[in-house]
């Protein structure tokens, strides 16, 4: 996707804050992961938008979930989805969250996330380009809009 | 098990015995929320020196061996580039070989070339890659944005030849999937002549930087003597003065023709300390390295067939009837990445599949690299092997009765703040090897 478009979208969309995220690897090959943040260095460059990676759920307005979930990880995600403060949107970023691709027949794998935690947003492939991370992140951009605003918020 | 009869007060008795009584529990983890995956830390501190450290890993388990032996050998493949999706390659290159030692398959030369070509590539993206992140943790931002602006071209390559930025799905039982044609090795060889004019300002950002030299100097030390007793490889261990290379000691592939050779810090015409300014040298020399490696299988390359079973299909009769078994051993940028497989006649799938990856043997360093480190320089010692298992998402500190949670940014934010503290007391001076 374009920069520019991805800027108008974020004007269209009216979300008049910064975006904060929060990044969790629940088990997947680190694939998905270094792709996250490609989308933050100087190629993409997200972080000009507003866009950043927050060190804490509790910071955070979009749950940014890769990897098809693990037997230990399925607590931590439970817990990490309580400690996300509402209004807040789930993406499952790759294949293996979307769906436990590859690792659908292991008996470690409670995935996909949905299994565990609601998903609003599915970014689809095997690790998905920065572009389609972004994409993502921008359609999360326009349901918390919309969450917002049935609040009245 | 003998202490899994005892009660729990006796438990907790033990755990103080082991422990010493006057420092502080500090677990770290198992969620991180930068980039890699979930691990986690107990580290004893004495004020801020770290006395002890524990580490439980399996967070990321996911049973990869098991779904291995259901799968067929071409499946087999596609499973062992998810693995790991930083050295993506690695694991593959080490599987064909096994798989190929136990079925008794050819490999035609050119497809020899393109898998080196294609791994040591791997290799640079994955070194500048592991650069950034520690220039993060040191608090230098804008080296880290630097690093992975510089790391995209060598992205954009493999895309150019395997159609994926990551995950390449290049090798196969028997060579390779995809040719380099011809026509594409000036847009190689422009790459390797941008990231040959690019070493030098690394090393200048990295190793002549005074907060830099500061903050890892005497760092993190995994002596010789421990660095072999623990088993360490790859950088690590070549940092700490070991000259082992899976690609100098077993030979593979065309590395006999190319005679590489381990690089350790004496390269450089430097004294081994095995800190983590000798880490991050062996890496940046590794860079230089592998370009020249490829440069060379660009000239020598020849032409000719890139696999010896063009078809699947046959490809796949002929594994079902072949029985026996095979190692693969293979460099990867973390250290040798190793696979044993056994395959039995009229079975589709391994009857046995074992992996052992780099991480599992460098993770035992940490022990003698955290000992009498401070807190703040628990980022980059953790980071310093390159683990694909690494996590300072939050801190959570018991004293006594009272528990605080300290976040990883918490963490981190110590981490800076020491590089600010050291960057004010250290002389600064220009440049080694700038003009003007």
């Amino acid at each position: 996707m374009k920069q520019a478009e991805l800027l108008e979208r974020l004007k269209l969309s009216g979300f008049k804050r910064a975006l904060w995220v929060y990044h969790l690897n629940t088990g997947g090959c680190n694939g998905c992961d270094i792709e996250v943040l490609a989308a933050l260095t100087p190629r993409y460059d997200v972080e000009r938008f507003g866009i950043k990676l927050v060190g804490s759920p509790r910071h955070a307005d979009v749950l940014l979930v890769t990897g098809a979930v693990t037997r230990p990880m399925y607590e931590r995600v439970k817990r990490i989805y309580a400690q996300t403060p509402d209004p807040k949107v789930v993406i499952a970023v790759g294949g293996c969250a979307s769906t436990s691709g590859v690792f659908y027949d292991s008996y470690n794998i409670l995935g996909p996330v949905d299994n565990v935690i609601p998903v609003d947003v599915y970014v689809p492939g095997c690790p998905p380009r920065p572009e389609a991370i972004i994409d993502g992140v921008v359609k999360a951009v326009v349901k918390l809009e919309r969450l917002l605003e049935g609040k009245g918020g | 098990m003998r202490e899994a009869r005892l009660g729990p007060e006796e438990m907790a008795e033990k755990k103080r015995e082991k422990t010493c009584s006057t420092c502080f529990e500090v677990p770290i983890g198992p969620v991180h929320p930068a980039l890699k995956e979930g691990i986690r830390f107990t580290f004893w501190v004495e004020g801020e020196k770290i006395k002890k450290v524990d580490i439980r890993p399996g967070f990321m388990h996911r049973g990869i061996e098991f779904m291995g032996t259901k799968r067929n050998l071409v499946q087999l493949i596609y499973l062992a580039e998810r693995i790991c999706g930083i050295c993506s390659v690695s694991h593959p290159l080490a599987l064909v070989q096994a798989v190929e030692e136990a079925a008794g398959i050819e490999v035609p030369p050119r497809a020899q070339y393109i898998r080196v070509i294609i791994g040591e590539l791997e290799r640079i993206h994955s070194h500048l890659l592991w650069a950034g992140v520690a220039a993060h943790e040191l608090g230098f931002d804008t080296l880290l944005h630097y690093v992975w602006k510089i790391r995209e071209p060598v992205l954009d390559l493999l895309e150019d030849i395997t159609g994926n930025r990551i995950d390449y799905a290049i090798p196969i039982y028997g060579g390779v999937r995809r040719d380099i044609p011809p026509e594409k090795y000036p847009k190689l060889k422009d790459a390797l002549r941008y990231y040959r004019s690019l070493v030098e300002d690394l090393l200048n950002f990295f190793l002549r930087d005074p907060s830099i030299e500061a903050r890892t100097r005497n760092i993190g030390i995994l002596t010789r003597e421990e660095a072999d007793a623990l088993c360490a490889v790859g950088p690590t261990a070549r940092a700490s003065g070991l000259r082992k290379d899976v690609r100098q000691d077993w030979p593979y592939f065309t590395y006999p023709d190319l005679q590489v050779r381990a690089l350790t810090p004496e390269d450089m015409g430097l004294g081994v300390r095995g800190d983590v300014y000798d880490r991050i040298m062996v890496r940046l020399l590794e860079v230089s390295q592998s370009i020249q490696i490829i440069e060379r299988c660009l000239e020598e390359m020849p032409d000719g067939e890139i696999t010896s079973v063009p078809k699947v299909a046959a490809l796949l009769a002929q594994l079902k009837k072949a029985e026996g078994e095979g190692i693969g051993r293979h460099e990867a940028p973390r250290g040798e990445v190793f696979h044993y497989i056994r395959l039995e006649a009229d079975k589709e799938a391994p009857v046995v599949w074992k992996v052992k990856a780099p991480t599992y043997s460098n993770l035992m360093s940490w022990f003698p690299m955290f000992k009498d480190q401070e807190i703040a320089d628990i980022p980059i010692v953790a980071a310093s092997i390159d683990p694909c298992i690494c996590c300072m998402d939050r801190v959570h500190i018991v004293r006594g009765e009272r528990e605080e949670v300290v976040w990883k940014e918490e963490l981190l934010r110590l981490s800076w703040e020491k590089t600010k503290r050291v960057a004010s007391r250290v002389t600064r001076h220009a440049p080694w090897g700038r003009k003007g």
